[in-house]
């Protein structure tokens, strides 16, 4: 069954993209006017802009998310770990257009749309993400280890750091990644702060620009035939792009897993 | 004359950068909780005045189709969302169910299996707004909008997810139960219906509730299936229909202050439902825990 369904996203897609692959070819993907009225499409600002919003979220995400995992496994009294991990869970279902509607209603008045509002609300979005996956790699952590940094009179941050922190990044970095295809493929928190700004390619923080799932989920609306087509040609080479990601972070993550279960049996 | 000498050890920078790290560590966690607090605030009083003013006309009412009008009205986004979400639940978890156990208790290490297991995983990253242009692509194009195309997308969503939780729980199984059973001469199937599945029944659903949590927010894929709607429509598979998301969505691009009061009306229904389906999966874990 899931054979089947991946099986028919690739071919069905594919084939609905074909019409604008053969009136681009290449330039598809590597010129920058998208402009359904003269059936130009490049694609280029808005691979441009989901890569840059997902890196910005990633830059915001990865280091408090690692705290907080440390925090949680690691330095938080019993009573409380528990209670903890449940409330981080409990935040990973608040729906992404929750997150939007507070990213545009009461970030946005503030910040305007653009790169930097989108990558902190995605950043917000992964946090639970990345914290809970690095959280169970963490404590894959030899509990031998930990007591004989200790035993050798490590203070708390030095059994951290000499003993968890080599455990865990292997595996740190693949849930890292998992968050960042998670970032790519977010849509619609993206689509409502980014701003929408065509054909732009900047590192201006601050400026607006257009991811590809923003574009696709924004413009759907008005499209005409070869436009649509561009559009499922956007999702294609999203697709691709996180299932490239995706596959590259599950198999980090389940070697260093592995790798840890190894060495303390 | 005996003077007083301070013994006591000096906190030695390793003390001191120890307490440091720890305390940068302490401070991620209310960075991470500051916002999402301040989300959680916002929905609630936001939400609340707009959902309470006039209780319960904003779970009945139909949707203004003026969006500049002030007035309540989600019931048809509910209605909507819980149809589509309650269809993708009976097509994604039953078939979910039976994939994992086929995987876990019958086929476990061919290659095959191997092989789906793999893309179970890859399908799990799939973005959701591919998925929704893809049952577009397949289902609506040919069969117009309908709560039911919105709930084949969510079906291919939800499904990785269930199977994944599914054999988890079932690999949590100790083999013994198993092996006991089969001691006993029971034939494969009996082993499964009698003996493990209801070991790993609390496991299953929690993962499945938790699978429609996701699923009931989910947006990106609704927008090209389900249509917009304003009005009641109870019929699953025809007339376009509307959902909460898709409905916080629309409004909250709006620049009426009306529509927005509605998204975060919308946004605290959507956030108490998932929260309410997520509370009762977290009942059935802690439950799996305390008779383990």
């Amino acid at each position: 069954m899931v054979l089947l369904v991946l099986g028919m996203i690739a071919l069905v897609m594919t084939n609905r993209a074909g019409p604008v692959f053969k009136a681009m070819g290449f330039d598809f993907l590597t010129t920058t006017r998208w402009s359904p009225a003269d059936a130009l499409y490049g694609a280029l600002p808005f691979l441009w802009g989901t890569l840059y919003t997902s890196l910005i979220a990633i830059a915001i995400a990865l280091p408090v998310s690692l705290g907080v995992a440390m925090f949680v496994t690691q330095v938080a009294p019993m009573k409380w770990r528990r209670p903890l991990i449940y409330v981080l869970d409990l935040l990973a279902v608040i729906p992404s257009v929750v997150f939007g509607l507070w990213g545009i209603l009461v970030l946005g008045p503030h910040l305007g749309r653009s790169f930097l509002t989108a990558g902190i609300i995605l950043a917000i979005m992964i946090t639970p993400i990345i914290t809970s996956l690095s959280r169970e790699v963490i404590e894959t952590t030899p509990k031998g280890e930990k007591e004989a940094a200790l035993a050798l009179g490590a203070t708390h941050w030095e059994m951290i750091w000499g003993a968890v922190w080599p455990h865990s990044k292997g595996g740190v970095v693949g849930a890292v990644m998992l968050g960042l295809g998670r970032a790519m493929g977010e849509t619609i928190a993206a689509a409502l702060v980014i701003g929408s700004a065509l054909g732009q390619i900047t590192v201006n923080i601050m400026a607006p620009g257009n991811s590809m799932p923003a574009v696709i989920a924004n413009e759907w609306g008005e499209a005409d035939a070869l436009h649509k087509s561009a559009l499922i040609a956007l999702a294609v080479v999203l697709f691709v792009i996180t299932i490239a990601v995706n596959l590259v972070a599950t198999s980090i993550v389940r070697r260093s897993m592995a790798r840890n279960r190894g060495k303390s049996s | 004359m005996n003077e007083l000498v301070d013994l006591r050890p000096r906190p030695s920078w390793r003390t001191k950068k120890n307490n440091i790290m720890l305390g940068v560590l302490g401070l991620a966690v209310l960075v991470v909780a500051l916002p999402l607090l301040m989300i959680v605030w916002a929905v609630v009083s936001r939400g609340a005045g707009v959902v309470f003013h006039d209780f319960p006309k904003f779970f009945t009412e139909t949707i203004p189709v003026v969006s500049r009008r002030a007035g309540p009205g989600m019931g048809p986004a509910i209605l909507g969302t819980l149809l589509s979400t309650g269809g993708a639940t009976l097509i994604a978890v039953p078939l979910g169910i039976l994939g994992a156990i086929y995987l876990n208790e019958y086929d476990s290490s061919s290659k095959f299996a191997k092989i789906v297991r793999f893309m179970t995983m890859v399908m799990t990253g799939v973005p959701s707004i591919v998925m929704g242009l893809f049952i577009y692509i397949t289902w609506t194009i040919h069969f117009g909008y309908s709560a039911f195309g919105g709930a084949l997308a969510l079906a291919c969503l939800m499904l990785p997810v269930v199977i994944g939780s599914t054999e988890q729980m079932l690999r949590l199984v100790p083999n013994q139960l198993r092996e006991a059973a089969f001691a006993l001469g029971a034939t494969r199937s009996r082993v499964v219906l009698t003996v493990v599945l209801p070991a790993a029944l609390p496991g299953i659903v929690s993962g499945a509730l938790l699978a429609i949590a996701r699923a009931a927010g989910e947006t990106a894929p609704l927008l090209f299936a389900v249509g917009a709607a304003t009005a009641y429509n109870p019929n699953l598979f025809e007339g376009a229909n509307t959902a909460l998301s898709v409905q916080i969505f629309g409004n909250a691009t709006s620049s009426f202050v009306a529509a927005q009061d509605r998204a975060w009306g919308a946004a605290l229904t959507l956030v108490l439902l998932t929260f309410i389906v997520t509370l009762t999966a977290r009942l059935f874990t802690a439950r799996l825990a305390a008779k383990g």
